[in-house]
């Protein structure tokens, strides 16, 4: 009989059963056998794998101490024996698709064991980690947890008996960019005589070596004269007057806000909150300064060191917000901020 | 955002803490913060020294329009 493989499962403090965003803090810790996910895996395995072990770390604390998370849970992994590195999958959450695809990369390298994630094509993570994790491309949301499972699952499973993979498209995973021979059932200068023919008849077609889509802004020449300038500040940090008047959601934005600062040297906490649901608003909350830094540039403006600030502050909240919708938004700020002459903008992230 | 507003021919700052996703994104010019709670301020410190501490920030962001710069830079 085949020898059962050793499974370790990553997960962030959400979904490790720790806490919400007041325990986004949390550093690397380990538990034995499944935890949440990890028993949906344990079922797909079957007596294949078993998940003998769980490492968990705070999205926050993965993201602000990448080098110390790394360094810890890679000890804890290592301490299990493990074949098999799943983590998440972290589906459309920005921060937790960054940990899942480090510490894939890393165990990986480190290690030289199979490690499978799983997210949302638009995940920050997706652009960092493609080339060095297998990501099994989901759903934006939870509801796609049972499909990721079953994909991360076989596909683990397929890499750990050193079974040939078929294509990215056929095992559910995001390209990594490797190209792998095989055998066409046609000649190459078969393939593109056909590929044109469709090209013609404007049939949909696939090509076989796509070209990377760099889309780089240039860079503006720096602006001497400060003193002369007038600044716009922008935040995706959720900072609104209380109350939400704009009602911007507190994930996947559709709406931007627009705020009128004229006058408002401080952003007091009883006048201004975030509606952002990503992070724990509890310090945002006490002090919005915290996420919008209105109160120096007051100062500094006063001071003579810009002209101007803009009188009115963009929000919106940046948590799980397409980027088609981020463009969008900025495209029309833009027709505000060129229409009334300000040269540069700050934006805060959270 | 930032790389729509720049596009757009504004010179744009991005202070962020998760330096990564802003490089990914496109910004040209970086800023990092202390966290993703309080990109500008620090809870553990007297309001004086937050204050302190993120008048640094926005002095590096004002530092950074000034800065010719060939890439992307994290300054």
């Amino acid at each position: 009989m085949e020898r059962k493989y050793r499974v370790v499962h990553y997960l962030n403090q959400f979904f490790g059963r720790i806490g919400g965003e007041d325990k986004a803090g949390t550093g690397p810790l380990g538990r034995e056998g499944a935890v949440g996910p990890g028993l949906l895996f344990q079922e797909f395995f079957g007596h294949d794998a078993e998940v003998v072990g769980t490492v968990i770390c705070g999205d926050n604390y993965f993201n602000e101490h990448p080098q110390e998370a790394k360094d810890k849970l890679l000890e804890f992994i290592k301490g299990y024996g493990p074949d098999i590195l799943l983590a998440g999958p972290a589906f459309n959450a920005g921060r937790y698709g960054i940990a899942c695809g480090a510490i894939c990369s890393h165990v990986s390298d480190q290690l030289g064991i199979t490690s499978v994630t799983g997210m949302f094509s638009e995940n920050a993570g997706v652009e960092l980690y493609r080339k060095s994790a297998y990501i099994i491309e989901t759903k934006a949301s939870l509801t796609g947890m049972k499909d990721a499972s079953g994909k991360m699952v076989t596909l683990a499973m397929k890499l750990a008996r050193g079974e040939r993979l078929i294509s990215p498209e056929e095992e559910g995973y995001i390209p990594k960019g490797v190209r792998m021979n095989y055998s066409a059932d046609k000649k190459g200068a078969a393939r593109a005589v056909d590929m044109l023919l469709k090209k013609l008849k404007g049939e949909p077609f696939t090509t076989e070596y796509c070209m990377p889509v760099f889309d780089r802004v240039e860079v503006l020449p720096p602006i001497d004269n400060l003193s002369e300038i007038t600044l716009a500040l922008i935040t995706s940090g959720g900072i609104v007057p209380r109350g939400n008047p704009d009602h911007i959601e507190a994930s996947s934005a559709k709406r931007y806000g627009k705020y009128d600062i004229q006058g408002v040297d401080q952003l007091r906490p009883d006048e201004y909150e975030t509606a952002h649901g990503g992070y724990d608003p509890t310090y945002a909350n006490e002090d919005p300064h915290r996420v919008l830094p209105l109160d120096v540039i007051r100062e500094m403006e006063q001071e003579g060191v810009i002209d101007r600030l803009y009188p009115y502050y963009y929000a919106t909240v940046g948590n799980g917000t397409s980027v088609a919708n981020a463009k969008e938004f900025a495209q029309k700020i833009v027709k505000d901020l060129i229409r009334d002459g300000v040269q540069a903008v700050i934006i805060s992230s959270t | 955002m930032a790389k729509e507003i720049e596009r757009a021919g504004i010179l744009t700052v991005h202070i962020c803490t998760i330096v990564p996703i802003s490089k990914t994104v496109g910004a040209n010019r970086i800023i990092p913060a202390s966290a993703i709670p309080y990109p500008l301020g620090d809870p553990s410190k007297s309001r004086e020294e937050e204050r302190a501490l993120r008048r640094k920030m926005v002095e590096k962001a004002f530092n950074a329009i000034k800065t010719k710069i060939d890439g992307q830079k994290v300054f």
